[in-house]
């Protein structure tokens, strides 16, 4: 490793060969600004926020992209010159820019805006022409608004990195959109609802689509039961919102919010995460046993699901006929407790609180709901639950802990993980490990196929069984871990897909974190710390130990793969057109 | 200048498929390869409409929004075919400013299309194009490879009425 010398604003450090001056900047405690850079996906150089000063270059050099590969190079990193670059290149962005910061979802939590103001911009410097777009509103999951775009191509990059790409730059100049394919529209593409391009959108072009108000609507609503559940890992990232720190652990004050926002009952979705590794796990067995198609893969991320229809619709007998955690609970919902409780589930709106966006599109799908009745009515992310709770005046911090209700708001450890990419797989061995051999096995963290690798691969022996398995997350690795399968190369049993990068901690509707904190901060593996923490500290760490599970097939489902167990809680998939 | 999209019915035929994904199979290992496919694809169908480019993109496994996005960049790519007669109005300074963009307008007037665009039965097609170095006969426009210059918009119906058949 090549160690040169250098100065930034003439102090002297030593740094490693072609690391970038936004790196070596970052590692001596200087934030460089910057608005497209995305470590990794998006190293164009092309916003122009990032420029520094080289001594002897003919002009100012993009932090971002300029590598130090000379001896005593001398960097400059906030001269006049460098501040007065910067400023206009804000004030040339704004002049094309949809200015109602006020009534902006993003205001506040907007890249562009705080950079503006920090550089004291003025935004009537330049008035030249402005561009007009009609909003893309044409999904369930987000809504496009090019009037708020600033072409960092941020979204393109997140979109293409999930081997998806049905974004990206359409024509030239002053012209230039972000768009699909012949102008269509966002439904009319094979978008997998990821999120992924609201997650890095630096400012309100993409955002999540608002269904806030059907839920203050339904929870005004005297005639209506109104019953929230709350993913595995809205816990591990909720507090973001709040000023807490990555990787907080907000169960309590949450259920404690959502009671006070007005919800009748709070439940939590780890339940129907262990009822999916009961009906998973019971699946999987059954087509090892049973000759059946092999690798299983696991079904509870829609976006990875929307994927494997449209991009890999061969392999759609491999995908688990079990519905998600979030259609599972609804289900349950709307059928087990609406009978023991003596509910009309017609008077019930059941909320799911969900990290991800596709989950919006989810509660659509064919074949999922009963009698006539979604499974769950209305999908709100981590971030749109945040907005609420600011918005009724709750002091989240000073808020105490509380529990969930019963008699769905116990999870195990095992249903917890989920939230994490390898969580499912982990959850899944737990319990198929314990029925196979009869025993209650003490081991039970299964390592391997924790953490944020690629591709995680692991052979276990369950009870004299050699299990071959597999998990990835992110499409890009999963398209990756596909053609493998589809090729024979690989002979997994059970594969773990989860769409977003990290699982649903790192999920499209999760809060937004900046660039800077992106690109220098392990968001995933604090967020997914949180979650192991639980596991560790949770009295049941085994889906099928849940009393609550245990109770809901004895007195319900009879067992699990049980006839009524598949009418309620399975579903079916369909083949989605690529193009 | 934005691209109009086609709204002719595509006909391709199988031989034109078939040259299409031997260029393909060409440049599939070229790093890049979308820009030089699409050049000849061009050569090919005339323009590159949505069946074309979704050829491409399976072809070199690259999105189709990724194929669009370099078709739209570049004004030499096509997204509406070519009449049988292609008028090309030139819309440099010189030619502007005497006035080219009234005979534009009146070319669209009695064709019935804008610019970019092809009539249904394929028989005009209107191009504005960049200087093309007749200032001299300012404004000019070129009728495939017939130029006609110092043009005032009433002259372009009696220009016309030579290419109708």
């Amino acid at each position: 490793m090549e160690m040169l010398n250098i100065k930034i604003n003439g102090m002297p450090f030593s740094v490693e060969k072609n690391t970038t001056i936004l790196e070596a900047c970052q590692q001596f405690g200087i934030k460089i600004p910057t608005l497209c850079y995305l470590k990794d996906i998006n190293e164009i150089g092309a916003c122009r926020m990032c420029l520094c000063e080289v001594k002897g270059a003919r002009s100012l050099v993009a932090a971002c992209v300029y590598p130090i590969d000379r001896e005593g190079t001398e960097i400059f990193t906030n001269t006049p010159q460098i501040q007065k670059s910067r400023k206009t290149t804000l004030e040339l962005i704004v002049s094309n820019h949809d200015k109602k910061c006020l009534s902006c979802p993003r205001s506040n939590n907007c890249e562009l805006q705080k950079l503006c103001v920090e550089y004291g911009v003025d935004e009537t410097k330049f008035c030249g022409e402005e561009t007009k777009y009609d909003v893309d509103e044409s999904t369930l999951h987000l809504v496009r608004n090019n009037n708020k775009c600033i072409l960092c191509r941020r979204c393109s990059a997140a979109c293409k990195d999930q081997y998806v790409g049905v974004i990206g730059a359409n024509n030239r100049g002053f012209d230039t959109e972000i768009g699909c394919a012949f102008n269509k529209d966002l439904s009319e593409v094979a978008c997998v609802a990821c999120g992924q391009c609201t997650a890095v959108c630096p400012t309100g072009a993409l955002i999540e689509r608002d269904d806030t108000a059907k839920v203050f609507e339904a929870i005004a609503d005297e005639t209506k039961t109104v019953i929230v559940h709350t993913a595995p890992s809205i816990r591990a990232t909720l507090g973001e919102c709040f000023d807490m720190p990555i990787g907080t652990n907000v169960t309590g004050k949450m259920v404690a919010a959502l009671r006070r926002l007005g919800f009748d009952k709070v439940f939590d979705t780890n339940f129907a995460a262990d009822l999916t590794i009961m009906e998973e796990g019971t699946e999987f067995l059954d087509r090892v046993k049973n000759g059946g198609t092999l690798p299983m893969i696991t079904s509870c991320s829609p976006g990875w699901i929307k994927f494997c229809e449209h991009y890999y619709p061969e392999l759609i007998p491999n995908l688990s006929t079990c519905k998600s955690p979030q259609q599972m609970q609804g289900a349950m919902i709307k059928s087990y407790y609406a009978e023991k409780m003596g509910i009309d589930p017609k008077d019930m709106v059941v909320v799911a609180v969900m990290p991800c966006v596709a989950k919006k599109f989810e509660i659509k799908r064919d074949d999922q709901g009963h009698n006539g009745l979604d499974d769950n009515d209305i999908v709100i992310t981590t971030r749109e639950l945040a907005k609420m709770i600011k918005a009724v005046g709750l002091q989240f911090t000073e808020l105490p802990d509380e529990q969930f209700d019963p008699i769905m708001g116990i999870g195990s450890g095992a249903g917890t993980i989920f939230g994490a990419t390898g969580g499912v797989m982990e959850a899944a061995l737990r319990t198929v490990a314990d029925v196979l051999t009869g025993e209650d096995l003490e081991h039970i963290d299964y390592t391997d196929v924790r953490g944020m690798d690629d591709i995680k691969e692991a052979t276990y022996d369950v009870a004299g069984m050699q299990v071959k398995v597999a998990v990835t997350s992110g499409l890009k690795n999963a398209a990756k871990l596909l053609d493998k399968v589809k090729s024979g190369e690989a002979d997994y049993q059970f594969i773990e897909v989860m769409c977003c990068p990290g699982g649903c901690i790192n999920g499209g509707g999760q809060p937004i974190v900046d660039g800077h904190t992106r690109n220098f901060v392990d968001v995933k593996g604090l967020r997914a710390a949180a979650l192991y923490d639980d596991d560790k500290n949770l009295e049941y760490r085994k889906s099928h130990k849940n009393p609550e599970i245990k109770a809901i097939y004895d007195e319900y489902l009879g067992e699990p793969g049980s006839h009524k167990a598949h009418e309620l809680l399975h579903t079916s998939y369909v083949k989605r057109p690529k193009y | 200048m934005l691209k109009k999209i086609s709204s002719i019915p595509f006909a391709g035929t199988p031989e034109q498929e078939a040259e299409l994904k031997a260029v393909i199979a060409k440049h599939i290992d070229d790093p890049g390869a979308v820009m030089p496919v699409l050049q000849e694809a061009q050569d090919i169908y005339g323009y590159l409409p949505i069946e074309v480019q979704t050829m491409i993109a399976e072809g070199l496994n690259v999105p189709l929004e990724e194929v669009y996005g370099v078709s739209t960049f570049y004004s030499q790519f096509a997204l509406s075919p070519k009449g049988k007669y292609n008028i090309s109005v030139c819309m440099g300074t010189a030619c502007y400013v005497k006035g080219s963009g009234d005979v534009l307008n009146k070319l669209s007037e009695e064709l019935g299309i804008e610019a970019e665009e092809c009539t249904l039965d394929g028989q005009f097609s209107l191009t504005a194009c960049r200087c093309i170095g007749a200032c001299g006969l300012a404004p000019v426009i070129t009728i495939n490879d017939d130029v006609y210059g110092r043009l005032t918009a009433d002259m372009i119906p009696d220009i016309l009425k030579k290419y109708k058949d």
